[in-house]
């Protein structure tokens, strides 16, 4: 877990990401960098702030290891170059994408380049693949890294064919001076490789012009597919070990404070392949009255688990249901405090804008919107296999947050953080499961106790009572527009349980002045580009849902639930000026004051939204929507994804067909525009809309569960029931293409469909549904019960 | 002990006969390829073809498997390049991948039953598989262009060489 304390996470995503710049992102811009020859390698390596190295030092440095090395990329005397990827890899080509972000500077061929996903070691700085950052986080330090491997390759290239260095350029793996050319591999083999970067002269290094990149933005495959294809990719559920037992996890009834008061295995027994049951010690606190089951399969320990008969002491969370965490939500955010929350944005006097209001007689919309607990369901599920060399522990799984999950283990086998590695794998799906490393304690406390390696697998429904879920949410809006569409005040509260104070609480931040500390996973996405004369957003920590789970992040986090209530309300506010959603949008979108947008991320502000908004209009067929068949219509919404500082710009329109008679909802067709700048990986990118957009339509319409004694009411598919193939509309997508810095494009689609299909039924049919996800029987009541109105009145 | 045929080759195990086929094959028999997902034949990540069909290995127990033939993602092809697979890299299908074995033992059971299927057999055929990236577009582009390829008699495939398909930039019209 990231400690308050810890350099690295200021780094990181630090306290407050509004002031934070993407070339800080990384832990490693304030280093300068060396570049030499190790063996028959080279290598760059960032050295230690502030440390000014002597080119004659590099060789020497490197293999002294005087400097805390962090190596990007290596370069053998094959020429083979080979990215060192410290993001997991989970289905977003993350390895393509930063393979070509070195390429691009470094003058070689993205699809030759190897990517190799590095083990967790302090080395790396800190480890984290979430919030769409990768690209975005990594676009400057790889470029620079490339920039200056290439700057050193030419002057030792130059050195080598006796010419000037002025008049030699990069191409291909190759130094080139007119007709002579010497490679990468001759260079590096020839060990006459070295100079030196301060950290100044590598911000200083010139990035190349748009106009000549020959790798961002173009087509190319991804690296990570073949193996993908023939069933030779490896999962961490692929992981084996020598001398290796099987493990499942028997999980006690509710999260918290269950014990297992008699265990019965006389029945598990008879199981060929049975050989215990244990009780897991942890004196981290997090497994509470866990058992796990060992055989010599893992087929065995499933049905043994299965037949074992368990008395348990059950705690309190288990009489928690997902009514009470909503109850505790609406009082939350009908009377929001200090006490449970914060401010997020607070500009303008409120209340005499509200009174103001008043007077002038602006209507007052307030509305309260909900989302349901998500699942994540990640179709690997969780699972870690671990062995102790040494007094060394190994652990082999797939992971999206190194840096929190190594203390999270050494807490509970009671060693030092330096004598624990996670060994990564392919991740089969991440979607933020695998940013809480919570299921590798009970394999590794397995280990310890029986002293030898253990791979312990989650079966689904484990897997879904184990769950960080998304949190279920209460948001109440109150905002006054008047009949021309101005907004002139906005109230914002939103309560739900927050994954950052459960998982990583030296990362909660203060965002205004004396406003309180919050989550900003937990309530980004409030803080739109609308303009609002007096806006107030707060964040409510529901302790009443921390009390049942913990609250996860998954894809898209906050602006999953803000953007849902954000976008219904616009269309609300719309709705009561008299006014067509989407010009309603466009007058309110205006590059100015707050949301002039800035350097390097959102450049041109509201405008860029303003401008997919425009386009997705155009394309979907916006302008005949007055005069669409019965029972269908047309809704819009906009997303500036993760965070206003780092802005994916998103318009989604969504037309639907609703059936009067089950209330039966059907997406007929999303149009979708999104501008993310340059596009590292631009068919990666597009598999990234895809795949979001069709999450959001499957949390909007066909997911969702909710808490009940102690766990998830829906546990596998038989009635959790995420999107089909039968069930995808006609998708027309569109990236904009511009050389703005790349920003991130894993989760911003997901929060942009619920709304947008809210708001096409609100058009269809006249109701509007508050509720997420929207099921069949609600709105088909409603409908009756609007029927039931027209007949009495 | 239990004998079938697994990819071309005659095995025999010495394993619980209740046990999931699913786990013999990765366990017992090292094909990892094969996967675990929701345990009660819903997501299709374990599908394999038991005598020629399609079917979900953790919920087959091996004794079912006596004397059958049975072909996992590995020995689909030898090579990796049954027109599936090689449509699949052509439309960069896969996101994490993890569904991906299951997707294509399904598919080739389709295609086998259905060479030419329509757009709608294409979808109905591939609904009982999850795929949790949700690249379902591409699954069914990948479908029809391994039945193309198949019906042209098309058998070359060149690895790809850093030219992707033509979905990567600017529009896309997709149904599937």
């Amino acid at each position: 877990m990231p400690r308050p304390n810890d350099p690295r996470v200021g780094d990181v995503h630090g306290r407050d990401p509004q002031q934070r710049s993407s070339s800080s992102a990384s832990g490693i811009s304030r280093r300068g960098f060396l570049i030499g020859t190790l063996g028959s390698t080279a290598v760059l390596a960032f050295g230690l702030p502030g440390i000014a190295l002597a080119q004659d030092a590099t060789d020497t440095a490197l293999k002294e290891g005087q400097y805390e090395p962090t190596l990007w990329y290596a370069i053998d005397s094959n020429g083979q170059v080979t990215l060192h990827c410290t993001k997991a890899e989970m289905g977003q080509h993350v390895g393509t994408s930063l393979a070509r972000l070195v390429a691009e500077e470094l003058e070689v061929d993205p699809a030759t380049m190897r990517i190799e996903y590095v083990d967790s070691d302090p080395k790396w700085g800190y480890m984290i693949t979430g919030g769409s950052w990768s690209v975005n986080h990594s676009f400057l330090p790889l470029s620079r890294a490339g920039a200056a491997g290439r700057e050193a390759l030419i002057d030792a290239g130059a050195r080598l064919l006796d010419v000037d260095p002025a008049r030699c350029h990069a191409r291909n793996g190759q130094v080139i001076c007119d007709n002579q050319r010497i490679s990468y591999g001759e260079i590096v083999a020839s060990g006459t490789l070295s100079r030196s970067y301060s950290a100044e002269e590598l911000e200083a290094i010139a990035l190349k012009p748009a106009s000549e990149r020959r790798v961002l933005g173009s087509p190319g495959s991804a690296q990570d597919i073949p193996d993908k294809t023939t069933g030779a990719a490896l999962f961490g559920i692929d992981a084996k070990i020598d001398g290796m037992v099987y493990a499942r996890p028997v999980l006690p009834p509710a999260r918290f404070g269950c014990q297992a008061v008699s265990i019965d295995d006389s029945a598990a027994a008879t199981i060929p392949g049975y050989q215990q049951t244990l009780r897991l010690e942890d004196p981290s606190g997090l497994c509470q009255g866990w058992l796990a089951v060992i055989a010599d399969s893992f087929s065995a320990a499933m049905r043994a688990t299965d037949a074992l008969k368990v008395e348990w002491d059950v705690g309190p969370a288990a009489a928690i249901s997902e009514a009470d965490i909503q109850q505790e939500g609406r009082r939350l955010t009908e009377a929001p405090t200090r006490d449970n929350g914060a401010l997020f944005v607070d500009s303008g006097d409120l209340a005499s804008a509200f009174e103001r209001a008043d007077a002038d007689s602006a209507t007052l919309v307030d509305a309260t919107y909900t989302t349901a607990s998500v699942l994540h369901f990640q179709l690997e599920p969780v699972n870690a296999t671990v062995v102790e060399r040494d007094g060394h522990w190994h652990i082999h799984c797939g992971n999206q947050q190194q840096s929190a999950s190594v203390p999270l283990v050494a807490k509970a086998l009671e060693v030092d953080d330096s004598q624990v590695t996670f060994h990564q794998y392919y991740l089969g799906g991440g979607f933020g499961r695998r940013l809480y490393g919570d299921y590798a304690v009970p394999a590794a406390l397995a280990a310890k106790a029986l002293g030898k390696p253990v791979k312990m697998v989650f079966t689904r429904p484990d897997d879904s009572r184990l769950d960080c879920v998304r949190s279920p949410s209460v948001q109440r809006l109150r905002s006054a527009v008047t009949a021309s569409g101005e907004i002139l005040a906005s109230e914002h509260a939103a309560a739900a349980g927050w994954p950052t104070a459960a998982i990583a609480p030296g990362f909660l931040g203060e965002f205004v002045d004396g406003g309180g500390k919050l989550d900003s996973f937990a309530i980004s996405g409030a803080d739109h580009w609308y303009q609002v004369a007096a806006q107030r957003v707060w964040a409510q920590q529901n302790h009443k849902a921390h009390e049942a789970f913990v609250p996860g992040y998954l894809r898209s986090v906050g602006p999953g639930w803000t953007t849902w209530a954000v976008e219904s309300h616009m269309d609300e506010l719309a709705q009561a000026a008299g006014l067509d959603p989407a010009r309603f949008r466009l007058a309110l979108l205006q590059a100015e004051g707050r949301n002039a947008g800035e350097a390097p991320n959102s450049v041109g502000g509201a405008e860029r939204l303003k401008a997919v908004l425009q386009r997705a209009l155009e394309k979907s067929g916006w302008s005949e929507r007055d005069s669409l068949p019965e029972d269908t219509g047309l809704g819009v919404a906009l997303s500036f994804g993760q965070e206003r500082h780092m802005p994916t710009w998103v318009a989604c329109v969504a037309r639907v067909k609703v059936d009067r008679s089950s209330g039966d909802v059907t997406v007929e067709k999303l149009t979708s525009v999104v501008d993310a700048g340059t596009l590292a990986h631009p068919d990666g990118a597009m598999a990234q809309l895809e795949g979001s957009l069709l999450w959001g339509l499957s949390m909007a319409l066909h997911e969702g569960t909710e808490y009940a004694e102690g766990q998830p009411s829906d546990l596998n598919l038989n009635s959790y029931t995420p999107l089909r193939m039968h069930q995808v509309p006609e998708l027309d997508l569109e990236f904009m293409i511009n050389d703005h810095t790349p920003v991130g494009l894993g989760e911003p689609g997901t929060c942009v469909v619920a709304p947008a299909i809210g708001n096409a039924v609100a058009h269809a049919c006249g109701v509007r549904l508050r509720d997420l996800p929207m099921r069949a029987q609600t709105l088909k009541t409603r409908l009756g019960n609007r029927a039931d109105d027209k007949m009495t009145s | 002990m239990t004998s079938f045929t697994l990819n071309g080759e005659a095995v025999s195990v010495e394993v619980d006969p209740q046990t999931p086929l699913l786990w013999v094959l990765r366990d017992t028999l090292g094909l990892t390829g094969t996967k675990f997902g929701c345990g009660i034949a819903q997501c299709g990540a374990c599908t394999i073809h038991f005598n020629g069909s399609a079917t979900r290995s953790c919920v087959l127990p091996l004794a079912a498997a006596e004397g059958a033939e049975i072909t996992t993602i590995e020995g689909l092809d030898a090579d990796g390049n049954h027109p599936l697979q090689q449509a699949w890299r052509e439309e960069q299908v896969p996101q994490c991948g993890y569904c991906q074995s299951g997707q294509i033992m399904q598919a080739a059971d389709l295609l086998a039953r259905k060479p030419s299927p329509s757009d709608d057999e294409i979808t109905q055929g591939m609904s009982g598989n999850l795929c949790r990236c949700m690249a379902y577009v591409r699954i069914h582009r990948a479908v029809k262009r391994a039945a193309n390829m198949a019906q042209a008699g098309v058998q070359s495939w060149e690895p790809p060489t850093g030219e992707a398909s033509d979905s990567a930039e600017g529009n896309q019209h997709a149904k599937a």
